[in-house]
């Protein structure tokens, strides 16, 4: 009886935790350092990068206009954030078979083209994708590190001006980096990610 | 003459053109609702990249076909960037033959306007309201439509 009681529990405790995982993480909660392939071939993982204060995490892809619209401005995140201990690391969060414009090769392209600075990841079976509860592109992720500790801070959308036509905007994830470099606290913690809806591997 | 008489057409032309999709601001679409004569409104937000969107529009285009006698308008309001509105949305509206008010939402501060159009809403697309005026509701739906799906959630909002 004891143990068809605690198989229960268990059960229970299985499903909790993979319907937390599907609604992704809460900010302040802990994340799970990932490790997926770049588009040079190489695993790349956020352990590797030891000086690290922390991580500029986007979920993007090639052709959802959104995602187009921010690649300048995610590589003027990374050139001014990397040497300040928060470098960008982009994960391509859409399946290549539903989304054939996002293969691996053309990951390469892209990356090739815009002169990406930092890793494009691939996320085959979009397992960190779900992880961090990533809904569209572009979708990013404020994550500081602490020794071993990686904790989220901030999820959303990179500023509230896609189109990059107000000087006035509210840049939502520099005000978050800035915050924790300085060590106050961060303005804004969450806002919507604005953007094209991942496209989910059917099946 | 003739040379002026073709001019005089091809600028009337231009003009019906322009007409036919709107820019309007968050501000004055609630105005269009708020003031319009109709007593149920079906708003629609869809974008030229979203396939389901496009997909669905003939769906909403026949809802407003088959209404055409009521006080129901539907209103298709484009969340493509204001950028693209003479190069993208005008000649996208241009070769389909819609019968349905146009229009492109002329905001940029996404933050601001989702939530003001709904709380609810993630700012997905596509989405649609179903505003009934005589009975003082709106229903957000966060989804993609069959005609038969719309045709129900419409007669159930009645």
């Amino acid at each position: 009886m004891k143990k068809v009681l605690s198989l229960i529990l268990l059960a229970f405790f299985t499903l909790t935790i993979i319907a937390q995982n599907t609604a992704g993480y809460a900010i302040g909660d802990a994340i799970q350092p990932f490790s997926l392939k770049n588009i040079n071939g190489k695993d790349v993982a956020l352990s590797d990068y030891t000086s690290a204060k922390g991580f500029i995490i986007v979920f993007t892809c090639n052709e959802c206009p959104y995602a187009k619209a921010y690649q300048d401005r995610i590589l003027a995140l990374d050139k001014k954030y990397a040497p300040l201990g928060f470098p960008v690391v982009a994960v391509n969060a859409n399946d290549p078979v539903a989304q054939p414009a996002d293969s691996y090769e053309k990951m390469q392209a892209r990356a090739k083209e815009k002169g990406f600075t930092f890793p494009y990841l691939s996320d085959p079976d979009q397992v960190v994708t779900k992880q961090f509860g990533a809904t569209n592109t572009p979708h990013t992720f404020v994550v500081e590190k602490n020794k071993n500790n990686y904790t989220l801070r901030y999820a959303g959308a990179i500023d509230n001006d896609t189109e990059n036509s107000n000087p006035q905007k509210t840049r939502y994830v520099i005000d978050a980096v800035d915050a924790l470099l300085t060590q106050k606290e961060i303005p804004v913690t969450k806002t919507k990610a604005i953007g094209c809806g991942i496209k989910w591997k059917k099946g | 003459m003739k040379s002026i008489f073709t001019v005089f057409i091809v600028l009337i032309s231009l003009h019906i053109n322009a007409q036919k999709v709107k820019l309007i601001k968050l501000n004055d679409l609630e105005k269009r609702i708020s003031n319009g004569k109709d007593t149920f409104y079906v708003v629609n937000y869809w974008a030229t990249w979203c396939a389901p969107c496009i997909k669905e529009l003939p769906y909403f285009d026949q809802l407003q076909k088959a209404h055409k006698d009521k006080p129901v308008k539907v209103l298709l309001v484009s969340l493509d960037f204001p950028s693209r509105y003479k190069k993208k949305v005008v000649p996208f509206i241009e070769k389909r033959k819609l019968t349905s008010e146009v229009f492109l939402l002329d905001e940029t501060d996404q933050q601001a306007y989702i939530d003001r159009i709904s709380p609810q809403w993630s700012g997905a697309l596509p989405a649609t309201a179903f505003i009934n005026r005589a009975k003082n509701t709106t229903q957000f739906f966060e989804q993609e439509f069959t005609y038969k799906e719309l045709l129900a959630t419409f007669n159930s909002l009645q």
